[in-house]
C-alpha cells in the first residue's frame, strides 16, 4: 500500500521543522555559567531547571556556580568582586526590583530585556504591578523565576481553638487577643533574628499605611518623619511587647518551630515557611498548620522574587538568553516552583502541580493588589537595606519611634530613595 | 668572594616573596588607603569605571561623628571590651591549665591534647556549636535543671542590657582616663622592680594627665552635638566564652613551653634556699614567664581586634549588641556598596592592630640586637 501524499508532505515538513529546530538549538553551544546561592533545600529545584536546560540544549555544558550560606550575603560579595574585576557570570540570581536596579542597573552592568519580553509575550502573562517593580523608565531588567509572598501569618488551628483565640484581621484585634494569650503563658507572636524583625515591620507598615502610602515611602513622596510613618514604628513597638525575648538568637525556622510546638500563637514569615512545615515538618497545609494574610493586609500581596538577568559583556550571551527564555516559560516556571515551594510569576500556570497552600497563594497572586517587600530587596536599594538593619536594631534596643523615624529618613536621603 | 656570592644567592631566593608581599600586602594596603579617602560607594559604585572623587578625611570624620555611623562607634566599644575580656581570660585560664598540667605525674599528653583540641576547630564551627549551647531555651541554661535547680534565665547572646555606659561625645576624656590607668599600672610595675628612672618619667606623665582631666578641657570638646550612649553589652559574654574556650588551650601550650624552658637549676637553687613550692612558682616561674605573656598578648590581641567569623556565626550579621568593626566593614563594603567607608574601617583596624604589634616588634628587635 502506498503512503498517502499528505503524510509524506507532513513528514518532510516535520523533518524540516525538526532540522531547523536542531539548527536553532545547535547555535546554542559551549558553556553557560549560572551563579546563585541556591544550595541546600533549594538545590533540587535549581537542578531540575538545569536538567531541563541541558535536555533542550544538549550542546551546552552548564556550570553551576553556587556560593552557599548567609541567605545570599556571601554570594553577593563574591558576585561583586567578580563584576568589579570584569568577569561577570553568564547570568546570576538576584532579588527582583531595587536590589538589582539600585546596584547593577544604575551601574550600566545589565542589558535591557524589553525586547525579550515582547518577543515572548511576557508583558501579557506577568501582572502589570510586577512588571512595574522590575522596570525603570529605561527598560525591564530581569526575568522572575518565582514569587514568594511576604505578608503571611502562620498558626496551628487546633492550638488556637484550645486557647480560645481567633485569627486577628487587624493589628488592633491582635493587640486585644495578645494579652489573653500572654496570660496563658503563650507568646502571642514569635520573631527571630534581625531580618525577621524587618520582615515583620514591612507587614505592619503595609497594614498601617495601606498599599498606596506604603509605595510612596519608596518613591520619596511620603516622608519617614510624617505622622503616619511614625505611627508605624509606634504600633510596631506595641506588637514587639508581645514577642519572645530571645528573638536575636533564633533563626526563622526556630521562630516557626515555636508556633508548631505550641509555644507561640502566631508567626509572620514569607511563604517559604509553608514549604518548611510541609516538607520538613510533614504538616498538612490547612489542618496541620493554617495561614492568613498578615493582619490588615487582606487583598494585598506583598511579593518578592528571585530573578535572573543578562549582565553586559557576559561570555556566553546566546546561551544565557536561552536560559532566560526557559525561565520565563510556563513550563520552566512550573518545573521550578513546586519544588522550591513558591508560585509561578505567570498568571497562566498549571495549578494542579502545586499543593494547597501554593494554590491559594497563586489565586491571590492573580487577583490581589501587588506591592514589593523591603526585607527582600524589591522596593529599596542595597545601601538603604544595609543601613535599615542598623535602624531596626537601634529601635529594638531603644523602642523610640521618633528616633527610628529620624534615622530612617536620614538613611533614605543618603541612599537616594526617591531621587 | 664566596660570601658575596652567598649574599647574591640569598637575595635571589627571597626576591619572589618580597615581590609578592610587596604587591599583595603592601600594595593592597596602599590601595585601601587610597580608596578610603574617596567617595566610592555612590549610586553607580559597581560600574566598570565608577565615578570616584577625592573627599579627604570625610569618611573618617563620618565614622567617628556622623549620625548614621553610631553602629561603628558601638562596634569599637564592643571590640574594646571583647579584647580586654578575651585576652585577660585566655591568659588566666591558659596559665592555670599550664600550671596544673605541669604538676601532673601522669596523663599529661592526654590533657594537653584535650585542651589544645578546640584550637584545631575553625572559628565558624566553634561559633555554631556555642550558638546552640547558648540558646536561651536550651543548652547551658537548662543544665541546672539536671540537678533539680530552676533553669537559667540569662539571655546570653540576645541580651540587650548595657552597663558601664558612657557618652561618646566625651570620648577624648575617656581615652585620656584609659591611658592614665595603663600608665599608672606600668608605674606600679616599675616601683615593684625598683626602676626609679622609669618610675619618675611615668609619674610625671601621669601627673600631667591628671591635670588635663581635672581642668575639664577634654569634656568641653564635644565630638557630637547630642549625647550618644555606648557601653558594655552583656550579650558579649557569650562571644567571650566561646573565644576563650577556643584559644585558652593555645595559651596553655605557650605557657607550658615556657615552663619547660626554665632550667631546673634555678628551682633547685630556690629549694636549697628553703623556698616553698608556692614561693618557687611565684618568684621563679612567674617572672620568667613574662616574655611568654607578652607574645601571648600580641597574638591574642590581634585575633581579638580582627575577630569576624566567630561573631558572624554566633550572632549573625545584624546583631548590634555583639557587632565589631570587621563585620560592619564587610557589610558596608559588600552589602551596602559603600566601598570607601568599608576601606576606611579597614584602615582604622590596621592602625589599631599596628598599635599593638609595632611596639612589640620594636622591643623584640632591640633586645635581639643587644
Amino acid at each position: 500500500m502506498r503512503t498517502p501524499r499528505w503524510v509524506k508532505l507532513a513528514a518532510v515538513c516535520g523533518a524540516i521543522v525538526l532540522m531547523f529546530g536542531a539548527v536553532a538549538n545547535a547555535a546554542v553551544r559551549g558553556r553557560l555559567e549560572i551563579f546563585s546561592w541556591w544550595a541546600g533545600d533549594e538545590g533540587p529545584a535549581l537542578e531540575a531547571l538545569i536538567d531541563k536546560y541541558e535536555k533542550m540544549y544538549s550542546g551546552v555544558t552548564v556550570i553551576n556556580s553556587t556560593v552557599t550560606g548567609g541567605s545570599g550575603v556571601h554570594a553577593k560579595a563574591v558576585l561583586k568582586t567578580r563584576m568589579l574585576g570584569g568577569d561577570p557570570p553568564d547570568t546570576f540570581q538576584v532579588h527582583a526590583g531595587q536590589e538589582l536596579i539600585g546596584t547593577w542597573v544604575v551601574a550600566n552592568r545589565m542589558e535591557d530585556l524589553t525586547w525579550l519580553y515582547q518577543q515572548e509575550g511576557w508583558n501579557k502573562v506577568f501582572p502589570a504591578d510586577l512588571l512595574n517593580l522590575l522596570s525603570t523608565e529605561k527598560g525591564i531588567w530581569s526575568v522572575p523565576v518565582n514569587i514568594h509572598r511576604s505578608n503571611v501569618m502562620y498558626f496551628i488551628p487546633a492550638n488556637l481553638a484550645k486557647w480560645g483565640a481567633g485569627v486577628p484581621n487587624t493589628w488592633e484585634e491582635f493587640l486585644e487577643i495578645a494579652p489573653k494569650l500572654k496570660a496563658q503563658g503563650i507568646i502571642p507572636l514569635s520573631v527571630g533574628e534581625n531580618w525577621t524583625a524587618t520582615h515583620l515591620w514591612e507587614s505592619v507598615a503595609l497594614a498601617v499605611l495601606g498599599p498606596d502610602k506604603y509605595e510612596q515611602l519608596w518613591t520619596g513622596k511620603l516622608s519617614w518623619k510624617s505622622p503616619e510613618a511614625i505611627k508605624v514604628w509606634e504600633i510596631f513597638g506595641e506588637i514587639l511587647k508581645y514577642t519572645n525575648t530571645d528573638a536575636p538568637s533564633l533563626s526563622w525556622q526556630q521562630a516557626t518551630d515555636m508556633v508548631v510546638k505550641g509555644q507561640a500563637a502566631f508567626n509572620i514569615m514569607g511563604d517559604w515557611a509553608s514549604g518548611y512545615m510541609t516538607t520538613t515538618l510533614k504538616l498538612k497545609p490547612g489542618t496541620g498548620f493554617g495561614w492568613a494574610a498578615s493582619p490588615g493586609t487582606k487583598g494585598i500581596f506583598m511579593m518578592l522574587s528571585d530573578s535572573f538577568g543578562l549582565p553586559v559583556g557576559c561570555a556566553n550571551r546566546e546561551n544565557a538568553i536561552a536560559w532566560l527564555k526557559m525561565l520565563g516559560s510556563r513550563d520552566g516556571q512550573d518545573t521550578f516552583n513546586p519544588l522550591k515551594g513558591s508560585i509561578s510569576a505567570r498568571t497562566d500556570s498549571d495549578l494542579a502541580k502545586y499543593d494547597a497552600y501554593l494554590q491559594s497563594a497563586a489565586r491571590d497572586w492573580r487577583t490581589n493588589k501587588i506591592v514589593g517587600s523591603l526585607a527582600h530587596g524589591v522596593v529599596a536599594n542595597e545601601r538603604f537595606m544595609n543601613d535599615f538593619a542598623t535602624v531596626m536594631d537601634i529601635f529594638l534596643a531603644s523602642k523610640n519611634a521618633q528616633a527610628a523615624a529620624n534615622a530612617a529618613q536620614a538613611v533614605a536621603i543618603q541612599s537616594g530613595i526617591g531621587r | 668572594m664566596q660570601s658575596r656570592r652567598d649574599q647574591l644567592v640569598a637575595a635571589v631566593i627571597i626576591l619572589p616573596s618580597i615581590v609578592l608581599l610587596g604587591i599583595f600586602v603592601y600594595g593592597f594596603i596602599a590601595q585601601t588607603m587610597r580608596v578610603s579617602v574617596t567617595d566610592w560607594g555612590q549610586e553607580a559604585a559597581m560600574s566598570l569605571k565608577p565615578e570616584i572623587h577625592h573627599v579627604g578625611s570625610a569618611n573618617y570624620r563620618g565614622l567617628f561623628s556622623g549620625f548614621l555611623n553610631m553602629r561603628f562607634r558601638q562596634d569599637l566599644t564592643n571590640m574594646f571590651f571583647f579584647t580586654l575580656l578575651f585576652v585577660g581570660l585566655s591568659l588566666l585560664v591558659g596559665l592555670l591549665l599550664a600550671t596544673l598540667i605541669d604538676q601532673l605525674v601522669w596523663g599529661e599528653t592526654f590533657f594537653r591534647t584535650v585542651f589544645l583540641y578546640p584550637m584545631s576547630l575553625s572559628l565558624v564551627v566553634t561559633g555554631t556549636i556555642w550558638r546552640w549551647m547558648l540558646q536561651p531555651r536550651g543548652g547551658i541554661n537548662v543544665l541546672p535543671t539536671l540537678a533539680g535547680l530552676p533553669a537559667g534565665q540569662f539571655l546570653w547572646l540576645s541580651s540587650r542590657e548595657q552597663s558601664l555606659t558612657f557618652d561618646w561625645s566625651h570620648i577624648f576624656h575617656y581615652i585620656c582616663l584609659a591611658v592614665l590607668i595603663v600608665l599608672a599600672l606600668m608605674a606600679y610595675g616599675h616601683w615593684c622592680q625598683g626602676e626609679k628612672k622609669r618610675l619618675r618619667s611615668k609619674l610625671i606623665i601621669c601627673a600631667v594627665l591628671v591635670g588635663i582631666l581635672a581642668s575639664g578641657v577634654l569634656t568641653r570638646i564635644r565630638l557630637l552635638d547630642y549625647p550618644e550612649e555606648h557601653g558594655f553589652n552583656k550579650a558579649l559574654w557569650g562571644v567571650v566564652i566561646a573565644a576563650v574556650w577556643q584559644m585558652s588551650g593555645y595559651t596553655m601550650a605557650l605557657y607550658l613551653a615556657g615552663l619547660r624552658t626554665i632550667p631546673d637549676e634555678l628551682r633547685e637553687a630556690a629549694r636549697v634556699d628553703g623556698a616553698s613550692k608556692f614561693q618557687i612558682y611565684r618568684y621563679v616561674d612567674l617572672p620568667l614567664l613574662k616574655p611568654i605573656t607578652a607574645s601571648a598578648i600580641v597574638i591574642l590581641g590581634h585575633i581579638a581586634l580582627k575577630i569576624f567569623d566567630l561573631i558572624f556565626a554566633m550572632a549573625g550579621p545584624d546583631h548590634y549588641p555583639t557587632s565589631v568593626p570587621a563585620i560592619t566593614m564587610f557589610l558596608k563594603t559588600f552589602r551596602g556598596n559603600e566601598l570607601a567607608v568599608g576601606s576606611a574601617i579597614g584602615v582604622i583596624l590596621l592602625i589599631l592592630v599596628s598599635l599593638l604589634i609595632i611596639p612589640y616588634l620594636v622591643n623584640s628587635f632591640s633586645t635581639g640586637e643587644r
